[in-house]
């Protein structure tokens, strides 16, 4: 059934696939099948992804999901991008922008970037939006994910680009929370020399040791779209107090949600 | 219009010759090849343009537009000769077009310029620098001539110049970096990896050739027809047999079994991407490409099929000699 319901999305996918159906930045329509065959199968049976919201993003068009990071590797990324493919209507692909070391790794670059996510580059980013697709972005940025199991809900500095970006290329932004990263990768360390010796930024280490996600029920909050004013060419100042704005939305739909949890159930 | 075509016997300058010539241009060629057949009406000379006849032809013909197509890739010619070749031609023609009045010059480089590298963007626009000089030096003369012919810009204004910076060409004629690369019955590919490659029919270079000369757009460009594909899809369509090795054993038997001769720095890439945007070039002379990526692949395969396996080419071979009967 997974399959099926996989190739019959990835048939209402508005992507421009050729007839060998690759599109124009290298996206392939059987490295998608495969990935949200895998991706479908963790995101309804492992995890029991939560999605909620997911009509905020919208159907066609240029937008940016911006979000926080949470668990020490991409699960994060990995059922975000799922919830735009299996929940949305039409079905999306989000594309990630992806750390640079990932770029450099064998297969790990093949796969990214088959799957539709590059090195995180403003002329890439660019490109994308400017191309009407949609932009999955974290601003934390590899500090995000190399928090500690007792910091899972804080977020640490954003980057500023994200928001410039959305400025020049009048992109809305479209907040959300994800719930549970931390609980399913329970990062007690990062070792940062090994993970230099792979080329990578760290290695997370659990309790028991292998980064390896345990099953546990996983959310995404998608808010309301953000739309702000400007040219990107802004004072530091005037940037900094918008990209304030989206994390303090981030970090309210994460407490609500925490609260809401608490009391035992989603609020209407 | 005069268009003096230099390096007018490789396959594309070929068809740019005979499309000008179509449009009642009046083409003289320099190479130092001979271009046996040549059409009529079409000169061509025999000659090294960094020559005395060769300057002699821009004197007596006084061309109004230059195309220079005589740069060499590594795969041709090697060492300090192909550094005389590229950068010594490169500036020897600038001067001529100065010193004659020549109005246009056309400068053909090549969309490698801009090298393969894990953190490039994947659309390279004109402004970019050439990046990775440092792993391929046997594309450092290509990126200095390339340099050359852009400061002919500023240090020229009176002459139009049009540097342009044109992706892998495919096609019949199996000339060219990417056809020569695709030419064998396996084609070597990076382990782990699977770059995306751009490339146009040779058609379509030619008449962006052409257009370039009758628009005479100022600038640098970078030249691109239909949308790229990964290696191993082209490998595939073109039926030939992909082999992924590791890196470190490709650089061993590269140029050796029947797998294509490539310098070392060439490996990056077959490992990274090098896609260029072309939007610029299409603006300024409303070029369009008329092969799709399909009909490209397709008119590679149907005038180059893949070699038969060895042991058929051995069984062939004995058959002619009448050693062995089929």
């Amino acid at each position: 059934m997974r399959r099926e319901e996989v190739q019959e999305r990835l048939g209402r996918l508005e992507l421009p696939f050729n007839a060998y159906g690759v599109d124009p930045y290298g996206v392939s329509r059987w490295h998608l099948g495969v990935m949200f065959e895998v991706q479908a199968f963790f995101y309804r049976n492992y995890f029991r992804v939560k999605c909620h919201g997911i009509e905020h993003v919208p159907a066609r068009g240029r937008a940016m999901l911006v979000g926080n990071h949470s668990g020490g590797v991409a699960v994060d990324g990995a059922m975000v991008v799922s919830s735009c493919f299996l929940e949305a209507n039409p079905p999306r692909l989000a594309q990630a922008m992806a750390e640079k070391f990932i770029g450099a790794m064998p297969l790990a670059s093949v796969w990214a970037s088959r799957c539709g996510h590059f090195t995180g580059l403003p002329e890439n980013a660019q490109r994308l939006l400017e191309d009407e697709r949609l932009l999955l972005v974290f601003p934390e940025g590899a500090r995000g994910t190399a928090k500690l199991y007792p910091q899972r809900y804080d977020l640490v500095d954003f980057g500023t680009g994200f928001m410039r970006l959305a400025l020049k290329t009048r992109t809305p932004i479209i907040p959300f929370g994800f719930l549970g990263g931390g609980s399913a990768i329970p990062t007690v360390a990062n070792l940062y020399g090994l993970g230099r010796a792979l080329g990578m930024p760290y290695v997370p280490v659990t309790p028991y040791l292998l980064p390896l996600p345990l099953p546990v029920p996983l959310e995404i909050h998608y808010g309301e779209p953000l739309v702000f004013e400007g040219t990107g060419n802004e004072e530091d100042s005037v940037i900094q107090g918008y990209v304030e704005q989206v994390k303090a939305r981030i970090a309210g739909i994460i407490e609500q949600r925490r609260h809401e949890r608490w009391q035992g159930g989603v609020k209407p | 219009m005069r268009v003096l075509i230099l390096g007018i016997t490789g396959a594309v300058a070929r068809r740019v010759a005979m499309n000008l010539h179509a449009r009642k241009h009046t083409v003289v060629g320099i190479d130092t090849r001979p271009w046996p057949g040549a059409p009529k009406g079409i000169e061509v000379h025999v000659e090294d343009l960094r020559k005395r006849a060769a300057e002699d032809l821009f004197r007596t013909r006084r061309p109004e537009a230059v195309v220079h197509m005589a740069t060499v890739t590594s795969l041709r010619v090697q060492g300090e000769e192909r550094h005389r070749i590229n950068l010594g031609g490169t500036r020897v023609v600038f001067e001529h077009c100065q010193a004659y009045g020549v109005k246009h010059a056309v400068f053909v480089g090549r969309h490698t310029f801009y090298g393969a590298a894990p953190d490039s963007a994947l659309y390279h626009t004109e402004d970019e620098p050439p990046k990775e000089l440092a792993s391929f030096p046997e594309l450092a003369d290509l990126v200095a001539a390339d340099l050359y012919a852009s400061t002919a810009l500023w240090r020229t204004p009176e002459l139009a110049t049009s540097v342009l910076r044109v992706c892998y060409t495919l096609g019949p004629s199996a000339k060219g970096t990417l056809a020569t690369f695709l030419r064998g019955r396996r084609v070597p590919l990076v382990a782990g990896y699977d770059p995306l490659f751009q490339f146009m029919h040779e058609d379509d270079v030619a008449s962006a050739i052409v257009r370039t000369v009758e628009k005479r757009p100022r600038g640098i460009f970078n030249v691109a027809g239909p949308q790229p594909l990964p290696l191993s899809v082209i490998v595939r369509q073109a039926q030939r047999i992909g082999v992924p090795l590791p890196l470190a054993v490709l650089r061993q038997l590269i140029g050796r079994f029947g797998l294509p001769r490539l310098p070392p720095g060439a490996l990056n890439h077959l490992k990274y991407p090098i896609v260029v945007d072309a939007r610029s070039f299409h603006a300024a002379t409303d070029f369009r490409h008329q092969y799709d990526e399909i009909q490209t692949v397709q008119s590679f395969l149907e005038a180059n099929p893949p070699p038969p396996p060895h042991r058929e080419q051995v069984r062939q071979r004995l058959e002619t000699l009448g050693v062995m009967k089929r």
